[in-house]
């Protein structure tokens, strides 16, 4: 488990009643992702570029990884910071387990230094303690 | 004049700002030349990049003699916090509309 992608990102999980190439196709197929994300112009292919827009503004991003009907990545530039946003679908008895989650800093950033892995789990310490007094 | 939560992100996405920062919160007040050893870069370098850190509100330093000292301003990393909070309710309700979307598509 790498601490550091825990460190500025979101995850959301859900189980879903329906086959993953079900999913594949509402999360890859630009008219069925405009009805639940945002216009764009996607495409599942790896080192694409694509915008998703919304009345709020676009978001910048690019394709790095296509496993149909298990994995989805991309870059998701907006409001200053590059994240990536991965979608995992795993099936089940009952349909699929969806994944997504988004980090904040890119894996490739964390590994370019090596020393900052041992700094995180002070840093996430820190950021507790924000937590508490922004409370 | 940028938005502090951009310089803030920008600060820290650079591993070698973010792996100073890192230091200065793990090991509390140090000086330049203290950040220097173990940074793999050189003291000019990493006087920029304090710059930068100082710019967004992340350190805040304080001069003794001829030595500056920086400390970690755990305060600023707020905007972090924000991004977070509000990246998990936008994927909240976008996951509902998946949902929904999903009940309305043939098999």
């Amino acid at each position: 488990m790498n601490i550091a992608t825990e460190a500025l990102s979101v995850v959301v999980e859900r189980e879903l009643p329906y086959p993953p190439e079900k999913i594949w196709r509402a999360l890859t197929q630009p008219h069925l992702v405009e009805e639940w994300l945002m216009k764009n112009d996607f495409k599942p292919v790896v080192d694409h570029r694509f915008n998703l827009r919304a009345d709020w503004g676009a978001v910048d991003c690019r394709v790095l990884a296509v496993e149909p009907n298990k994995t989805l990545s991309y870059t998701w530039a907006a409001y200053g910071l590059e994240s990536v946003v991965t979608w995992t679908l795993t099936q089940t008895r009952a349909g699929t387990h969806l994944r997504m989650e988004q980090s904040g800093f890119r894996p490739d950033q964390r590994q370019a230094y090596q020393g900052a892995q041992h700094g995180w789990p002070r840093f996430l310490a820190a950021l507790e303690q924000v937590l508490v007094r922004l409370d | 004049m940028s938005d502090p939560h951009d310089s803030v992100f920008r600060a820290l996405a650079d591993p070698t700002r973010r792996a100073l920062f890192e230091r200065l919160c793990r090991e509390g007040e140090r000086t330049v030349g203290a950040l220097t050893v173990r940074s793999g870069v050189s003291q000019p370098a990493v006087s920029k990049h304090l710059g930068v850190l100082k710019q967004a509100g992340l350190v805040r330093d304080r001069h003794q003699g001829r030595e500056t000292h920086y400390s970690a301003q755990l305060g600023a990393l707020a905007p972090l916090i924000d991004w977070t909070s509000q990246m998990a309710t936008f994927w909240q309700s976008r996951f509902d509309r998946l949902e929904d979307l999903l009940k309305r598509m043939d098999q």
